[in-house]
Parts: C-alpha cells; structure tokens; sequence
C-alpha cells in the first residue's frame, strides 16, 4: 500500500521500542522478592501490586492493540453497530465490583493462581477445573495471534511490510524480531515487565488519542462534516450513523455477552490477583472506566477516516493509515509506537496467564502432583514461550480470518465459564456435574451456530450474531449459548440434588471470600513467601 | 456487596446495600435499552446523540461505581467495629 519506507516514523518507532525492551529486562530486578522461585513471583509479580500499577496493567490489558485496531475498523466498515464497544465497557466495571474482589480474597488464602485452581477447591472437581483451564488456554491462544496483527498492521503502513513478491522471510522478519525480544523479556522478568511497560504504553495511548481527537477534526472541517461526510459514505456502503431499530437486541446483547466474558479470560484474572489488596481492585473499578471514554473516542477515529476518504483494501489499516496521512512523520511514529507496544504488553500477560493455566491445572494436576514451586515456575517459564511460538506459527501460517474467527470463538467460548467460576464465589448450590454439563452444551452451542454464521464473505463464522431461539430476533450467540449454559446447569443440579449425586470436597470457608490483606491468615499464604507487608512500599499509590 | 453467607453480623439486607446494588444496575438498564438512545438528534458539537449520550454514561456509571464502593466501604468499616475491638491493623 505505501511506497518505500516512513524514516522517521521508524526511527521515532524504533526509539520507543527499544526503550520497553530495556525496560522489560530491567523488570526482573523490580520490587523483588527473596524467594523468587515460584508462580506467585513470576506468574503473579509477587502478588504486590497497588492501585495505580493495576490500573496501568489492567488497562494495558484489556485495550490492546488489536482493540486500538478492531474498534474503528468496525466503525469504518459498519458505522454504529462497532460502537457497542463503549457500553460493553461501561457494563463490566459495575459487573467486577461484585464478584471480583471476592476472587481476589479465596485466592488470597488459598494460593490460587488461576479461576481453575479456585474451581476445583471450591468443587473438588478435576474435570470442571480442566474444562475452565482447556477453556481459557483455547481462548486466549488467537487473542495472542490478533496482538501480532495489530503489529502487523503498523509496520505494513510504516512501509516494513513489504510487497507482494517479498520473500516471506524478509517480509516477517520484523515481526519474528519483535516477538523474539518480547518472549525473552517475558521469559526472564514474568508479570513484571507487562507491568513496567504498560506505564509507557498508555501514556502514548493518552497523548496520541488527545492529539488525533483534537487535531484531525480541526483538520477536517469539525465533527459536523465528519459525520456528514461519514453518513453518506456509510449510506453507500450498507451501514448507517445509528443502529436502527432491527438491531438493538444484537447491539444490547453483544455489549453484555461481551462484558460478562471480559473477566473470564485467564489474563484479566491474573492482572487481578496481582493486585496487592481487596481494595485496590474496587478502587480499580472507579479509575479503569477513564479506558472505556478513550475506547470511544478511539472509536470515532473510525468515522475520521471514513469523512477522511481513506481507502484501504484491509479494514484493520484504517486508524495506521490515519496517522500516518494525518500527522507529522514523527508523531505518526510515536502513534505507531503506541500500537505496537500496546500489542506487546497483553501478549506477554496472555502468555503468562495460559502458561499458569497449564501448569497449574493440566501439568501439576494431571502429571506431576508432586511438582514443586520451582520446577512450577520452570514449566510455566517455557509454556510463556511455547504460546507465543504457537501464537505466531498460527499468523504466519493460516489466512488472518481463520485467528479472528478462532477469536470470536473464544469469546464465546470463555464465556461458558460464568457459572462455575461466578456461579462458585456466590453459592456452592451448583452440582459440579451440572456445571460441567451445562458447559458442554453452551460450548457445543455456541460453537456449532458460530460455524452456521455465513455472511457475504465469509461461508463460516461470518459474524458473532444469529437469531435467538424462542424470541426470533437477532442476538449475541455467545450469550444465546450462555442463558442455555445456564439453565442446563439449574436443570441438572436439581436432577443430580434428587439422586443425591455426591458433591466434591469444598476447601474453601465462608469467611475465605471476604478476606482482606492484613487479615490472618492472608499473609500465611502463598507458600515460602517473604512478608508480604516489606513489599508494600509503593511510591506510586499513597492513600 | 458482601452476600447472604458472608459475616453472620447484620442484617443481609440494609438501605445502603439497596443503594449500592441500584447504583451498580442502573447502567446494565440504561445501555441495554437501546432504543432510548438510538438517535442522531440532539446533536452535540456535531456528534450524533448516538455517541455522545453512550459516552457521557461512563462518566455517570463511574460516578455511581464510586458511590457504591464509598457505601460499601463505610459499611464494613462500621462491621469491623460492631465485631472486633478497634485496631489499626488493616493497611490502606
């Protein structure tokens, strides 16, 4: 698309990149621990984080650079219907105040790293706990592969790319360094480098998203004639500046499927469990919403480019290609810096998160009960790196559609985890037999109406809606596939009560979910740690 | 918003947990009617009532999370001292 190379936009871009990897490495040595050998340190940066570090991580978590990417790709392709983003995040903040610091607690004095290990104490279930871990590994896996398209999609636009008759290597190769350098990091300091990076991620988020808000409709004449401009394009193309009548039950419904699969994925959790105190996640969930009023204004970029009559062959260019014919050369760099970084700070933690997912409730579960905190670590360690390694196999190797469908799936899939793992902070009523059945049917659902999807493109997996069973109208299947999940498990809890089916060992009090830091016993557990208390010297959240 | 099988002390229902749960449920109503904000008048600065009434909310259900969680808070605190002898043991 571009001829020949943005110099100074990869030198500026280039700047920023070596600047995290330094700090990356630099990582391992902050805010260390005496004993450094176990997934609490590695996999959880110590469990010591405050306020304002897991705001930074949660956000650099949750808007990624695929999110920076996606969001007003739809706008451009759709028009209103891709804004259902910003009410989506609007709902997931009220949603975790609830049931959020409840995890943190029972994890807190049980040691649990991942949402499996909490099921299976609170079920005593094996299997349910596997289908939770298989369940978030397959999730999270394409959403580590969209970290690399955002990637993509910028050093395409800086002119890295290369052209059609490229050889493929050359052509990838600043891909493979990228993720060379962010799985070594990742590798040696864990948790806490996404964590130091994000801070230099999101400020350039910030600033970019202040300057293009400001400066591009300036630009372009005001948001008047943006959305003039935008309507008529849109008019022509199919979408439309609102949702239209026909629409509101998939807009309503993919915005709160979405929210209630948000905390299922394993990587949200673990920035969660990082956190150092109950209070610091409630807090969180009164700042992180400053992300969701970005998100939107990220959103109307997409309009921007539509008034700006931008064409690109591959929606996914459109906010790179903005920049990059809007702004100065450098600070189309700066711009571009911030995407890529912002790929690389939830790749790593996805990695981490997957890695303690199979180490903790596939390899010490099922292979080496006797596995101890270091050898943990180790596997966990080489897991990070065997998920990235996948992740990009998978890019370089299958058509991109084929990770945005396995991404839609995820969502769906992630989602059928609710219930055994909300459902369990709530009550213990929930058979885990149920659980696990109606799990199956919500995975077998969702995937099955997923395939059924075709759209003008796309035979299979054309889109996340279909029409909803019963009610006729067109709606989210994840969250279809969801309400059926859910009255399979009633359904068969009271089934399984009236045999008298035995029930799992539950490990867990009823006092373990309103456990605080400071409380005893919270600070007991995780094993061989140094006193948590030492660690809780943060400069940065004073309160 | 501690549930039934938390502390055996109190009430499981009182006035400022029923504002709390309101305050975390009034965004769940406002953005899942989406007929009540499908529209692209009244326009603000140009921006079609679509945009800019689903933004203005994250500031409103931001402000209610607050006050749910100042509720919540206040609520525990006055827990804590009905139970246990006053100490300054819980780090802030």
């Amino acid at each position: 698309m571009n001829e020949g190379v943005n110099v100074v936009a990869l030198i500026v871009f280039l700047f920023f990149f070596a600047l995290v990897t330094i700090m990356g490495f630099l990582a391992a040595r902050w805010r260390k621990a005496a004993v450094a050998d176990n997934l609490d340190e590695w996999g959880l940066g110590g469990r010591s984080f405050g306020t304002w570090i897991t705001w930074f991580l949660l956000g650099g978590d949750l808007y990624t650079a695929y999110t920076f990417v996606a969001v007003p790709a739809a706008i451009y392709a759709a028009g209103a219907a891709g804004f259902f983003a910003v009410p989506y995040t609007i709902l997931v903040y009220p949603l975790i105040f609830l049931f959020l610091p409840r995890l943190w607690s029972v994890s807190h004095r049980h040691g649990y790293v991942t949402t499996s290990d909490f099921v299976k104490g609170r079920f005593g279930s094996k299997s349910l706990s596997l289908a939770v871990a298989v369940t978030g590994i397959l999730a999270t896996m394409p959403y580590i592969a969209l970290q690399l398209v955002g990637i993509q999609a910028v050093l395409d636009v800086m002119g890295l790319g290369g052209g059609e008759s490229t050889h493929w290597f050359v052509k990838d190769l600043p891909l493979l360094i990228a993720f060379g350098v962010l799985a070594a990091y990742t590798y040696s300091s864990g948790l806490r480098a996404p964590a130091l990076i994000a801070f230099v991620k999101d400020a350039l988020i910030y600033i970019v998203i202040a300057v293009a808000i400001i400066y591009i409709p300036i630009e372009l004449g005001g948001f008047d004639d943006i959305f003039n401009d935008a309507g008529e394009k849109l008019s022509e193309s199919g979408g439309s500046l609102v949702a239209g009548p026909d629409a509101h039950w998939a807009y309503a419904t993919l915005a709160l499927g979405s929210a209630l699969a948000l905390f299922m994925y394993p990587h949200a959790i673990t920035a969660t469990l990082s956190s150092r105190s109950r209070e610091v996640i409630r807090r969180n969930t009164t700042i992180l919403p400053l992300y969701s009023l970005m998100l939107g204004l990220l959103a109307l970029l997409g309009f921007m480019g539509l008034a700006a009559g931008i064409e690109v062959d591959n929606g996914q260019l459109i906010v790179p290609q903005l920049f990059e014919n809007m702004f100065p050369a450098w600070f189309a760099g700066v711009a571009f810096a911030a995407i890529g970084i912002g790929a690389l700070v939830p790749a790593a933690i996805m990695s981490i998160a997957a890695a303690n997912l199979f180490t903790r409730n596939i390899y010490r579960d099922f292979l080496k009960p006797d596995a101890t905190p270091a050898q943990e670590t180790k596997v966990s360690k080489i897991t990070s790196l065997v998920v990235k390694v996948g992740a990009l196999v998978f890019v370089l190797t299958l058509d991109k559609s084929t990770a945005i469908n396995f991404q839609l799936l995820g969502g769906l899939w992630i989602v059928q985890t609710f219930p055994a793992l909300v459902g369990g902070l709530f009550t213990r009523w929930f058979h885990r037999w149920a659980l696990l059945a109606g799990w199956a049917v919500g995975m077998t659902y969702g995937t099955i109406a997923a395939y059924n999807v075709s759209s003008p493109t796309q035979k299979h997996f054309g889109g996340s809606n279909d029409t909803i069973p019963m009610i006729g109208e067109i709606g989210y299947i994840g969250l279809t596939a969801f309400v059926l999940n859910a009255l399979v498990t009633v359904a068969m809890t009271f089934v399984l009560r009236a045999m008298k089916a035995p029930d799992g060992v539950d490990e867990t009090t009823p006092a373990d979910y309103l456990a605080d830091a400071g409380d005893p016993k919270v600070k007991d557990l995780p094993p061989q740690r140094a006193e948590p208390e030492a660690e809780q010297r943060e400069p940065t959240s004073g309160s | 918003m501690s549930p039934p099988s938390g502390t055996a002390s109190g009430p499981v229902v009182t006035p400022s947990r029923v504002v709390a749960g309101l305050c975390l449920f009034a965004p769940f109503v406002s953005m899942l009617w989406v007929g009540s904000y499908d529209s692209i008048d009244p326009k603000f600065i140009g921006i079609p009532f679509f945009y800019w009434y689903q933004m203005l909310w994250v500031p409103i259900s931001t402000l209610l999370t607050c006050i749910a969680y100042v509720l919540v808070r206040r609520e525990q605190a006055a827990r804590k001292q009905a139970t246990r002898p006053p100490e300054g043991s819980e780090p802030k």
